[in-house]
């Protein structure tokens, strides 16, 4: 749907109405949004106010990017809520210098704790570890990515709670809290640039790389995918363990901004990340999809939320309009895959 | 029924189209695909509205609004897809939405008692509550049948019935033609097997690019004439054959490939003792019925299935194949049987799906795609097969099936395979593309390759092969030289070989 730029329908001539709209949708409702709450609300369209939109939609755009692979191959990942919280724990006690110090250890406090580069790192691979267990269990077990992320979804949230002993890890050096709160030439919070980095990055591997083509396949047709000599059981592993490294970095950035890790944290994730990478035009079905469309996908919702903040809309409503949203957004992806299927 | 008229002028898929089939007629609908007959089958089963033109059953006029109003007036629609579900009985599935019993529930003797009725009718022979996911391919398009005769039907539309069924199967199905056709029942006949038309069909209409070229009495014309209305040119003859080359050297051999078959599956088909080999410059014909196992021996070959025994020598070198990548490795390639579940991705570009398996070649450092490198490629082959397409970036689901099927071809090629399986490599395409892929496989043997062609047309096997080598029941039953073969023979030593063997 949106932002396919090596999907052109070029099998009708002239212009197709419907095509543009298909590619274009998400854009174009995310400008006419911003453009209604504009008028509504003239706070709205401040460079204050949009930057800290962008900040608020930078960790659900990290996850969003890891789960556009995931869908691509028409997987989900349900644990990602779940994983981030035990990340973000891992990469606080990290930068405390262990759990048993996690109070004397910071801000304040005399001890010394690890770089955080270090505590990234550890949360990352937590993360990719974490990815890999149900990447293994998808393609070896043979069990549905919904039943396994699920469990995982739960087992995660288990160990989060276990490894915190059910209390918050809080306040860490300055350094690890700039990637979180800090800003560049004071304008541009840091989380946005590492939020649109790696998206430029997904894009290029998704569109330029041979992996990237691969997902497409193993997405769009799995046997023929085999057939051709794929390795789909690496591809799909390999989708999984991406997934886990941008849970791992978007929990340190995370547990940057609120100078806080806690077992649960990331709770619901999952629901808006998804719904962000579909609203974006990925398919669930697989094989159709594209990081520029979940970044817009990622800042509509984003922007809706703030918006209706602005707007002094209660946030019991807000759920319900994203809830809507989620549910109109897949009837067109079937709508529009029914339309494919005839081409 | 007095006939059936349709019109409907301003859309190209169909241009002021008319078709009328007769009491107790078995009517032809045939052209090459995108001539407009799944439209026009669609409209006649209410699945599509026309813009214009009007349908009339038995002299009034009807409107078809929803599939259920074209089933109600007794017009059923066997698709190409079937449409059962697979985990419930045979009588669920010819009942299903109209159970008999009181109230909301079901009667079930009635239910298989009627199910026994109507199988035993069309000579089905399985019990009504059988799953119909444990039925053959033919069994459960006569559980289709079924379920329309017990619709009370009074036509039943055929899509390509017969391209998925034995000869045997084939036979089975035009009995119980006859036999509807006796009870005055008509049948709209889709094929792309033009000998049948002249073995079952009474009348018949051609489509071609969306209108009606011709009609009349199959008994007034002949296969010249009707292929000349498909394609609007002259076919010299349908399938040429070629001169038959000098073979190389031996390029693969396998020797006793045995695979057992799952308990499970009552039809899993099993590899006893399989053993052949096929030179350079060759093509060696596989013909056997469905369920011979011709596919399962592919399948085993090129890795997409596991074997219990046996060894694959490639070039003189015994080669261990455990998965499709092995077996690209060693140099064996494989055109399977389905080509949109099997073979393409159906979302993605032309350019695409025929570089998917030649990626590690077009990538520089075995990362990022060369994408100068991947045009080059499609261009070469789009000229050497004469694929029809738009631009390399058109989405494949658009190209026609003959096109779709040079694709696949193609990206094969660009392999460079020392063997190339090919499964049903003209199921489903049109005469014109048909000839186009022999001449393809021609070309291909004549470069070195060699080539295994797997067909369930004798006909097809007959024109294209060096060396035919038959199966039944998972054994290879004999092998022969095309010269010596004829339909005759080689239909004894696909069915009566294990007497003769024995």
């Amino acid at each position: 749907m949106s932002g396919q730029p090596i999907q052109r329908d070029s099998g009708t001539s002239g212009f197709d109405v419907f095509s543009f709209l298909a590619r274009f949708a998400p854009l174009i409702f995310l400008l006419v949004l911003m453009a209604v709450f504009s008028i509504m609300e003239p706070r709205f369209l401040t460079p204050l106010n949009l930057f800290n939109v962008m900040r608020q939609v930078s960790i659900y755009g990290l996850l969003a990017i890891g789960m556009t692979f995931v869908i691509l191959t028409a997987g989900i990942d349900l644990s990602i809520g779940s994983l981030l919280a035990f990340a973000g724990l891992v990469a606080a006690a990290i930068s405390k210098g262990g759990l048993s110090n996690r109070f004397t250890v910071g801000e304040g406090q005399d001890a010394v704790g690890y770089a955080w580069y270090l505590a990234a790192l550890g949360a990352i691979a937590l993360g990719v570890l974490g990815g890999y267990l149900q990447g293994f269990a998808i393609t070896r077990l043979k069990v549905p990515p919904f039943v396994v992320t699920l469990g995982g979804m739960s087992a995660f949230r288990g160990g989060a709670l276990l490894f915190a002993a059910g209390g918050p890890i809080s306040g860490f050096e300055p350094d690890f809290v700039f990637f979180g709160q800090g800003r560049f030439l004071h304008q541009v919070p840091i989380p946005v640039i590492i939020f649109l980095s790696f998206a430029v990055l997904a894009h290029i591997v998704l569109r330029y790389t041979r992996f990237g083509r691969q997902v497409y396949a193993v997405g769009g047709n799995p046997e023929a995918a085999r057939l051709s000599g794929l390795n789909v059981r690496a591809i799909t592993i390999r989708v999984y363990v991406i997934m886990g490294f941008f849970v791992g970095l978007g929990s340190f950035v995370l547990a940057a901004r609120l100078n806080s890790a806690e077992a649960v944290a990331g709770t619901g994730y999952e629901l808006t990340v998804i719904a962000s990478v579909v609203i974006g035009g990925t398919s669930l079905f697989g094989g159709v999809g594209s990081i520029f469309g979940t970044v817009i996908g990622t800042i509509l919702i984003g922007v809706l939320l703030n918006g209706l903040v602005l707007m002094g809309v209660s946030s019991y409503i807000q759920q319900i309009i994203i809830g809507v949203i989620i549910v109109f957004a897949v009837a067109f992806d079937t709508f529009a895959k029914s339309r494919r299927r005839r081409g | 029924m007095s006939g059936i008229a349709k019109s409907f002028p301003g859309v190209k898929a169909l241009d002021d189209v008319g078709l009328e089939v007769g009491h107790g007629e078995v009517h032809a609908l045939l052209g090459e695909n995108g001539a407009g007959k799944s439209t026009l089958l669609k409209i006649l089963s209410g699945a599509q509205k026309p813009d214009s033109g009007s349908i009339s059953l038995a002299g009034t006029e009807i409107s078809l609004g929803h599939p259920h109003d074209a089933q109600l007036l007794g017009i059923v629609t066997i698709y190409q897809e079937f449409t059962l579900a697979p985990n419930m009985t045979i009588a669920e599935n010819v009942f299903i939405g109209r159970e008999p019993g009181p109230g909301i529930f079901v009667n079930w003797r009635e239910m298989v008692a009627e199910t026994r009725a109507l199988t035993q009718r069309i000579g089905l022979d399985l019990k009504p509550l059988t799953l119909v996911r444990d039925l053959s391919v033919a069994e459960q398009q006569m559980v289709e049948i079924a379920r329309a005769l017990s619709m009370k039907s009074r036509l039943i539309v055929m899509d390509e019935p017969t391209s998925a069924l034995s000869s045997t199967e084939v036979k089975k199905l035009f009995a119980i033609i006859r036999d509807l056709k006796a009870h005055g029942l008509s049948t709209i006949f889709v094929t792309h097997r033009l000998e049948e038309v002249f073995e079952i069909c009474d009348r018949f209409t051609v489509l071609r690019d969306g209108k009606q070229v011709g009609t009349g009495a199959v008994a007034e014309t002949d296969l010249d004439n009707i292929i000349r209305m498909m394609v609007g040119r002259e076919m010299v003859a349908q399938f040429a054959h070629r001169a038959a080359a000098a073979p190389g050297a031996v390029a693969l051999e396998v020797k006793g490939l045995t695979r057992s078959g799952n308990a499970q599956d009552p039809h899993a088909t099993v590899l006893i003792d399989v053993s052949l080999d096929v030179r350079r410059g060759e093509v060696l014909g596989i013909a056997g019925l469905v369920g011979s196992g011709r596919t399962e021996m592919a399948r085993a070959i090129f890795g997409a299935d596991p074997f219990d025994a046996g060894r694959i020598i490639v070039d003189g070198q015994e080669v261990d194949i455990r998965s499709p990548q092995d077996a690209i490795a060693s140099g064996i390639g494989l055109v399977p049987e389905d080509r949109k579940q099997q073979a393409l991705f159906l979302a993605l570009a032309v350019a695409m799906n025929m570089s998917m398996a030649s990626l590690d070649r077009l990538s520089t450092w075995g990362f990022f795609i060369d994408e100068a490198a991947e045009r080059r490629l499609v261009e070469e082959y789009r000229r050497a097969l004469n694929i029809r397409m738009a631009d390399p970036q058109q989405l494949v689901v658009n190209l026609s099936g003959g096109n779709q099927q040079k694709v696949v071809l193609a990206r094969w090629l660009a392999l460079r395979p020392k063997v190339l399986i090919v499964d049903e490599p003209t199921r489903g395409i049109d005469v014109g593309a048909k000839v186009e892929v022999h001449n393809l496989l021609f070309e291909m043997a004549r470069s070195g390759i060699a080539v295994i062609a797997i067909s369930s047309e004798l006909p097809e096997i007959l024109a294209i092969s060096d060396r035919i080598v038959t199966m039944r029941e998972g054994r290879i039953t004999g092998a022969i030289k095309r010269a010596e073969a004829n339909e005759e023979i080689l239909m004894s030593m696909m069915t009566l070989a294990t007497e003769l063997a024995a």
